[in-house]
């Protein structure tokens, strides 16, 4: 079954305390070629038959009323997932 | 564009694009800046231009515009602010430590302890992001209580929202509470009280007062200034991002206008956990003296930092804004000044101590950067990689601005409105006086908050005595000897609109009764005074009122107000907020374990109720309910008032009463079923005698909300001490009945019964019905 993807970060300007928190744990772990972290969400939608312009339309919408919080998030991506036998590539 | 260093090396030209240099600005007088877009009036830019005999750099223009918003120079409210200051006597001033215009005021509750609290608003950023902006209005009154020289100690939240069955409330509620708890509960802070009241008025303008309190020694107070010429300015906590750029100050300072586009919001993130640290690491410094002078970042940021810091100490400091660490490497050094970042402390450290300081920030592992150096000069100067950006009197920007007079005049509709007194339905017989208890006791505004304060942590730190639903939320302060304090905030914004004079006052008397019920003694007031927009002749004059009305009350009643927050331009689409003078009262109690809880608990004991009932139900919860609101509100006699908390201190200190509660909204109906609900234990009352005595029926002796009353449980071997106590005080005083622990029932003799299960079935479910 298609699947849709969206992905959702924090709006650039706004402060990501979880990704603050990541970028500070990565040397004390040895991972020091890092200078920054930011974590988003990632949501997959599944559709049960094809996808309509119509489909996506409404996963947008979605996008940008419920999965986000547009005061302080931007949804950065809203696409049809490639279909694979093993789920995520 | 800036020509003007020839003689220096050629500037990155990432950094040096843009940069409106002092020496730019004297060059291009005619340039235009966007003085309107950042909320300058048009005179006052005038002004700006008049003080520095230049156009302002952007910069600062940025400084400008944030320092002389309405949310931080208070212009349109000062100039009635003053009484505050001017009807203080010197024996109010007792236990003053410090007063109005420092972070928050400070009182001495001896043993050499002091206890320094305040309450702010952070209405307009809450009802755009619920949960940041409740979140960072705890994070930004914590610090002010930080930057005193205190530890942090307990939180409070006065909050208001819409109708409860609008279909916006929920977002709010939810986002709200879950905030206040989320950051409040991580700091590890008890939130021990508030209030939370349902009103169409608040739906686009809730209302999120946030109060801190903080205990320190005598000797640990810190004040904001930069004192010291060649001492060491140094920025530390988090990074500075693009975040709530001109949030709290221009978005607080206009109204929301259903017609325009919505404002972007400035809304910022927080992060408590940082802010934990920031208080250890700061109360370290204090502990090791290597600060002079310390200041919060909040609202305006940087530039109300410096301005502020420069301006109350020796006047002069010059600063290097590049040295300011950045989340966002691309912010421009106005965006720099205006930011709101959260978690961030400025402070002035002598060149000897910033090794000392360095190594405590290292243990904290918190980031800092040296900024520059107090100087005596006068000028607040700031560079960017050497260019000259900002060159200002320091005063000009955090206290000499714009001054308004604003006209006010009584509303016309007033008159009209107070002569409409509550005709409403009055339940007569016994069935229909239990009916309405049940209503009154199931209402948003009367039932319980549980659903709310459970999800904020009351308890944590092991000093809570008292919080909700008691009287007022009680904290130990010493461990060893008990001595505490209590606090409780009040306001009821239906008596403000019917008349904003007595408003004040009854705020005032209630959060002063409530405080006394516990046992504490009224020492000390903060406000937050919430209202519409100060433009509108009506609601100026709604303020004038309030404050007079305030002033007075803390002069008769002997409080002096130590600080506070005025909150203006609540409103959408030009309908105003009622009136919302949220009043916290701070009270000392010598042992927190002689501390009188709302419920009544021993079988047998006396039942009495203080005061004295006239028929006041206008502008009440049942008018409310009733769908009324005119007439004039209870009278607030504030000589009864001090009678009645001496008798509640001193009986409580002398071990006469066992429980008490005030009588507020809801009057007796509420109160009696309050202290049952409690522990759970029910009492027979009599009520006749009272309607005798006090000539009113059965429904008035029940929900009037006559002030200056209070009942409280009374064991039988102290009844005459108590009795004789009351007739030397010559205070109304009544016995109106027996607790019962064996019919677990509220039993109002010769009208109703009511169960304890049917009465907390209803108090208890209303908002899990909504809300769950």
């Amino acid at each position: 079954m298609p699947r849709i993807v969206v992905d959702v970060m924090p709006k650039p300007e706004i402060l990501d305390p979880q990704g603050k928190a990541i970028a500070g744990a990565l040397p004390r772990l040895g991972f020091t070629g890092f200078t920054g972290v930011r974590q988003g969400k990632r949501f997959e939608l599944t559709v049960a038959g094809e996808v309509t312009e119509e489909v996506l339309e409404q996963a947008r919408t979605a996008a940008s009323t419920l999965l986000s919080n547009p005061v302080i998030e931007d949804v950065t991506r809203v696409e049809v997932l490639p279909e694979t036998n093993e789920g995520e590539q | 564009m800036t020509l003007n260093s020839s003689a220096a090396p050629a500037p990155s030209e990432s950094r040096k694009f843009n940069i409106d240099t002092v020496a730019h600005a004297t060059d291009t007088p005619e340039l235009e800046l966007p003085w309107a877009a950042l909320g300058l009036k048009e005179n006052e830019f005038d002004r700006v231009v008049e003080i520095l005999g230049r156009r302002p750099t952007a910069a600062e223009l940025a400084m400008y515009s944030v320092m002389w918003s309405e949310h931080c120079s208070y212009k349109s409210s000062k100039v009635h602010l003053k009484q505050f200051g001017d009807k203080v006597t010197d024996a109010m001033k007792k236990h003053l430590l410090v007063g109005i215009g420092e972070n928050a005021g400070v009182v001495d509750i001896g043993d050499g302890w002091a206890v320094t609290f305040k309450v702010e608003s952070h209405n307009h950023p809450s009802f755009v992001e619920p949960y940041q902006g409740a979140a960072t209005g705890v994070g930004g009154i914590v610090r002010d209580i930080i930057s005193m020289g205190a530890r942090p100690v307990a939180i409070m939240d006065p909050l208001r929202f819409g109708a409860i069955d609008h279909p916006d409330t929920p977002r709010l509620v939810h986002g709200i509470v879950s905030g206040i708890g989320g950051y409040g509960n991580s700091l590890g802070l008890p939130n021990i009280g508030g209030e939370v009241v349902f009103g169409s008025v608040y739906q686009g303008n809730p209302l999120v007062n946030a109060l801190a309190v903080g205990v320190l020694r005598h000797e640990d107070i810190r004040l904001a200034n930069a004192s010291g010429v060649g001492n060491k300015v140094v920025l530390f906590g988090a990074r500075t991002g693009g975040d709530g750029i001109g949030g709290a100050s221009v978005l607080a300072s206009e109204s929301f206008d259903a017609d325009k586009p919505s404002k972007r919001p400035a809304v910022q993130v927080g992060d408590p956990f940082a802010e934990k640290v920031l208080i250890e690491c700061c109360l370290e410094l204090f502990k090791a003296s290597v600060v002079e002078g310390i200041q919060d970042l909040g609202a305006a940021g940087i530039s109300c930092a410096t301005s502020e810091l420069a301006s109350n100490g020796d006047g002069g400091m010059h600063v290097e804004l590049t040295d300011v660490l950045l989340r966002d490497p691309s912010l421009t050094p106005g965006e720099i000044l205006m930011s709101e970042s959260q978690e961030r402390m400025m402070a002035v450290v002598t060149p000897a101590n910033t090794a000392a300081f360095e190594a405590i920030m290292e243990k904290w592992n918190v980031e800092y950067s040296w900024l520059g150096e107090v100087t005596d000069t006068g000028r607040l100067i700031i560079e960017w990689d050497g260019e000259k950006i900002v060159d200002v009197d320091p005063r000009t920007v955090a206290h000499d601005g714009p001054v308004y007079n604003r006209p006010f005049h009584r509303p016309s509709w007033l008159d009209a409105l107070q002569e409409d007194t509550f005709d409403g339905d009055r339940p007569a017989d016994g069935d229909a006086l239990r009916a309405a208890v049940l209503e009154l006791m199931a209402a948003p505004n009367m039932c319980s908050k549980d659903w709310i304060t459970n999800q904020y942590d009351r308890f944590v730190q092991g000093n809570t005595a008292l919080a909700m639903p008691d009287d007022a939320g009680v904290v130990r302060v010493d461990e060893e000897t008990g001595l505490g304090v209590a606090i409780s905030t009040d306001a009821n914004g239906r008596y403000s609109y019917l008349n904003p004079y007595e408003g004040a006052r009854l705020a005032l008397a209630e959060a002063y009764r409530n405080v006394a019920t516990t046992g504490a003694k009224p020492l000390a007031v903060t406000d937050c005074l919430n209202f519409g927009s100060p433009e509108d002749p009506e609601v100026m004059w709604q303020f004038a009122e309030t404050v007079r009305g305030l002033a007075d009350a803390c002069h008769e009643l002997g409080v002096p107000v130590t600080g506070g927050n005025v909150s203006l331009y609540n409103q959408t689409g030009g309908v105003a907020i009622h009136p919302t003078p949220v009043v916290g009262v701070l009270g000392v109690f010598d042992d927190v374990a002689r501390r009188t809880p709302s419920g009544w608990r021993d079988d047998g004991q006396a039942i009495y109720l203080l005061g004295t009932t006239r028929n006041e139900l206008d502008g009440s919860e049942w008018a409310n309910l009733r769908g009324h609101l005119g007439g004039q509100p209870p009278v607030a006699d504030l000589t009864a008032e001090k009678t009645l908390a001496a008798i509640l201190v001193n009986s409580s200190r002398d071990g006469m009463i066992d429980a008490a509660h005030d009588l507020s909204e809801g009057g007796l109906a509420a109160a009696l079923s309050e202290a049952a609900l409690r522990f759970g234990v029910g009492a027979r009352i009599g009520i006749d005698e009272l309607c005798e005595r006090d000539g009113v029926d059965p429904f008035t002796a029940l929900f009037s909300e006559s002030q200056g009353r209070a009942i409280v449980s009374v064991a039988r071997s102290e009844e005459v001490r108590f009795n004789d106590m009351c007739t030397a005080r010559n205070y109304p005083h009544l016995r109106i009945g027996v607790v019962d622990a064996e019919n677990g029932a509220l039993d109002v003799q010769g009208h109703f019964t009511l169960p304890l299960g049917e009465l907390r079935t209803a108090h208890e479910a209303t908002l899990p019905d909504h809300f769950a």
